[in-house]
């Protein structure tokens, strides 16, 4: 109906010209071509760091390659699943999925309720094909039809033969996983925009509310909306780790990690006790609470030169390595007569190194120590800026004890108090707590990501491994033909042909 | 209060069975690689005892697989867990599922005439793992402790080692029908071409090939989901472009790839085949390279 026009070139105009764009973005070759770029696109995000998955290990690439990093960046190799180009090559392998699979599904449709093709007059001419002689009394095509028929194959008679034709499931199977996959690609889509995920650090006593000033970082998708947090309270009531003490290879590896929380959903709620694991979230509605971290949290109190508490609590305290060497910061503007600034080292199991400096030999607590590097000046925590509350800025304070003052630092064992030179107070190591970062995440589109993965599995087995076949059964003068043909390579073809043969023979007996 | 017992002299004792293994499995590929050369021989009687090599061979295989199993077991005890939760681990027991598989695969007789690439490829998969790979036994950091990981790792080394006897055969069918085998210019040329004779044709090879990568592409197929769930247990997103999921996904879309090209006209016959092999390529790249060297959150290779 096209034809004339596409002789035309000239005057193929613009309805033209789409429809052919749209028949080349709907073959088979451009879906090949587009499914091999996208797999050669994936591949830059595994070599570059990804501000989603890693964004300190772009900051540090930035630092350590600030001539080429500004390029990448303008080319998103930064952020490539999310960049134009990436985007451009699935939206395009998508439409051409529609494109193809819409027709096809009408196709196939069509197919189902229609009867199986007509015999063809020459049937040894198929791929598989026999002939047998037809013993006496025997009507093959009759024969030929129940066996088939028990098989699962449609079959029609037209005169002195049968069409049958079985395995629609093949191309079934075919349609539901490629619809599948658009399933796929909006659930992931939907599911990301409603979805939100956000960070809390608790230490042993702390209680996380499921609102917006609950999280220490929030990262809410394009269509969250805060309202919607369920109403939840978490305490982290212990915070558990098993070492390992007895195994020579493998002292000091973790064997498991138990957060045991309370959570409740109302301030009348009595509450209920719960463990979270690595691997083990505790799942509420609207949220699920995911064990991702853990440290320790000293307890530690700070006192001034008039005696006054100006400091006191468990702080945070981040690991630096697998033995639990870990800093904390502790900031006192209350202090009188001087702020003071502190950074502090804890040893769960300190060990003093011939140097004279300390570190961890192992990271459950048997031997605790903290060495603290004491400052004072203006923390400038009074400007009304949020600062960093893991890192102290030393450069406008003075160190007044620690490697680089007069006074060496501070070595507190636990119990311990001593003084702050200068007669700036004391400093107590109260005791020890340990915390807990918690990811606190939702995705309502996950689980139609999972079913439609399912689907889209059911549908790639059901798709390869179902033969279709169409068969043929004539009688002919000097005795019967059966043949047979497959819609793609198929290795039983010239079997099933060789079996029927055989069984409509028996059928006569 | 969670404990393990970890047996190390178990352990090394498994390391020694290993290495056991391998000395049969060095038989096994010497005797196969015989029966190759047997059979590209033009005299009868030869051709003849060629069949009894392949079965002395294929026999050898046998028993190297039992011993590799017996190793591999002792290991999973020796760790109390299963025996694959570090890269040394993963390729003693990916070995071993090969191996298994083919072995139940040579049902096909066609596929017999793989043995000696199968073993070869084995022994090197073997041979790097206890050169480069081998640690001590360790307990399993309780990142890994996941019903879902069990089963992402087992099925990701099932469908490898699917991938891989499809690899063998591409490799069987490229070589074959190579132009520069076909033209055979030089006496150790025509040889070879001898030896890939005795080869499956072609068009075999090449379904063969297409069928064992289908039951790969299902099983990596459901890798991708396993570990999907088991990421949304382990890191509250069940996707997030992390490096090896990144190339779990690279893998399946080249496969992905394999299969539309198989139904696209014009790209059947060896560009299909070579698209397999480089989806096989993309396979090894991420066991070893991406494992070894690239960073992410799966940073339990032990290494
Ligand atoms: C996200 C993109 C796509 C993926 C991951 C994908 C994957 C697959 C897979 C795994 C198969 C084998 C399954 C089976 O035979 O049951 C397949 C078959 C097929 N695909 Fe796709 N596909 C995609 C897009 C497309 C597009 C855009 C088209 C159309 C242009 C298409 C057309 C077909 C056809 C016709 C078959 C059947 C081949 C046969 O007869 O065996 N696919 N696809």
């Amino acid at each position: 109906m096209s034809l004339p026009q596409r002789y035309d070139a000239p005057d193929i105009g613009l309805t033209g010209w789409s429809r052919w764009i749209w028949r080349q973005l709907t073959s088979m070759k451009t879906a090949l071509i587009l499914l091999l770029l996208l797999a050669a696109a994936a591949v830059p995000g595994s070599i570059y760091p990804q501000r989603s998955a890693d964004p300190n290990g772009v900051a540090q690439f930035f630092d350590n390659n600030p001539e080429l990093a500004p390029v990448l960046d303008f080319f998103q190799l930064f952020d490539v699943y999310g960049s134009i180009w990436f985007s451009a090559i699935y939206i395009l392998l998508f439409t051409s999925l529609v494109g193809c699979v819409l027709p096809r599904t009408k196709v196939h449709y069509d197919a189902l309720r229609q009867e199986p093709v007509k015999t063809p007059t020459t049937l040894s001419r198929m791929p598989a094909y026999q002939k047998s002689t037809t013993p006496k009394g025997l009507d093959p095509v009759q024969v030929g039809t129940q066996i088939l028929r028990g098989r699962g194959y449609r079959v029609i008679k037209r005169g002195n033969s049968i069409s049958a034709e079985k395995g629609y499931m093949r191309e079934t199977g075919n349609l539901v996983f490629h619809l599948s996959l658009v399933g796929v690609l909006i659930a992931v889509g939907v599911g990301g925009g409603y979805s939100f995920s956000g960070q809390r650090v608790l230490a042993e006593g702390d209680t996380f509310v499921n609102n917006l000033a609950g999280f220490d970082s929030l990262s809410p998708g394009l269509f969250f909306n805060p309202e919607t947090l369920t109403p939840l309270s978490v305490t982290l009531d212990k915070f558990e780790v098993d070492y390992d003490f007895t195994n020579k290879t493998n002292i000091g590896a973790p064997l498991d990690f138990r957060a045991t929380v309370t959570r409740k959903t109302s301030s009348e709620d009595p509450g209920e006790t719960s463990v979270i694991q690595v691997n083990a979230p505790l799942d509420e509605p609207g949220a699920s609470l995911y064990l991702t971290g853990h440290g320790y949290a000293p307890e530690i109190t700070v006192r001034d030169a008039n005696g006054d508490i100006s400091y006191s609590g468990a702080t945070i305290f981040l690991p630096q390595d697998n033995n639990m060497t870990s800093i904390g910061i502790i900031k006192v503007p209350d202090n009188q007569p001087e702020q003071i600034g502190i950074v502090a080292f804890f040893y769960p199991t300190a060990a003093e190194l011939s140097t004279g400096a300390y570190t961890s030999m192992f990271p459950g607590i048997v031997n605790p120590l903290i060495s603290m590097n004491v400052y004072t000046g203006d923390l400038g925590l009074d400007s009304g800026q949020s600062l960093n509350v893991y890192a102290l800025d030393t450069e406008r304070l003075t160190q007044v004890a620690g490697r680089d003052a007069p006074t060496p630092g501070i070595v507190l064992e636990l119990g311990q108090t001593k003084d702050l030179p200068n007669g700036l107070g004391t400093v107590t190591f109260d005791g020890i707590k340990r915390f807990a970062s918690l990811d606190i995440a939702h995705n309502p589109g996950q689980f139609w990501v999972l079913l439609f993965s399912l689907l889209a599995l059911a549908g790639v087995i059901v798709g390869l491994i179902t033969p279709r076949r169409r068969v043929w059964v004539k009688s002919t003068a000097s005795g019967f033909e059966v043949a047979a043909l497959s819609k793609r390579e198929d290795p039983r073809i010239e079997e099933v042909v060789r079996e029927l043969t055989q069984e409509i023979k028996k059928g006569s007996k | 209060m969670n404990s393990v017992v970890l047996n190390e002299s178990l352990s090394q004792a498994s390391l020694l069975v290993i290495f056991a293994s391998m000395l049969v499995f060095t038989a096994a590929f010497l005797v196969s690689g015989w029966h190759l050369s047997k059979a590209a021989s033009k005299k009868v009687k030869e051709v003849k005892a060629s069949s009894a090599l392949e079965r002395v061979g294929l026999s050898l295989a046998v028993i190297a697989t039992l011993v590799l199993a017996a190793g591999v077991i002792m290991r999973g005890i020796a760790a109390a867990r299963v025996p694959w939760s570090n890269l040394y681990e993963y390729s003693i027991t990916g070995a071993l599922i090969l191996m298994m598989i083919f072995l139940i695969s040579i049902r096909v007789p066609e596929v017999r005439i793989l043995a000696t690439f199968v073993v070869g490829f084995v022994l090197l998969v073997l041979g790097t793992a206890v050169s480069l790979f081998y640690v001590e036994v360790q307990s399993l950091m309780p990142a890994l402790q996941s019903f879902w990981l069990v089963i992402h790792v087992l099925v990701a080394l099932t469908a490898t080692a699917f991938f891989s006897i499809a690899a063998a055969l591409s490799t069987a069918y490229l070589l074959k029908t190579a132009n520069w085998v076909e033209k055979a210019k030089t006496k150790g040329v025509a040889n070879f071409k001898r030896v890939m004779g005795i080869f499956p044709k072609k068009e075999t090879l090449e379904q063969l090939a297409y069928r064992f990568n289908i039951v790969g592409f299902i099983l990596w197929s459901f890798t991708l989901i396993a570990g999907a769930i088991w990421a949304e247990r382990a890191w509250h997103r069940y996707w997030g472009w992390d490096t090896k999921e990144v190339w779990t996904f690279i893998i399946w879309t080249i496969y992905a790839g394999y299969l539309h090209a198989n139904a696209t006209r014009g790209w059947t016959g060896k560009r299909a085949v070579w698209l397999g092999l480089v989806g096989f390529a993309a396979v090894v790249f991420n066991f070893t390279i991406v494992n070894m060297f690239f960073k992410g959150l799966h940073v339990y290779s032990g290494l």
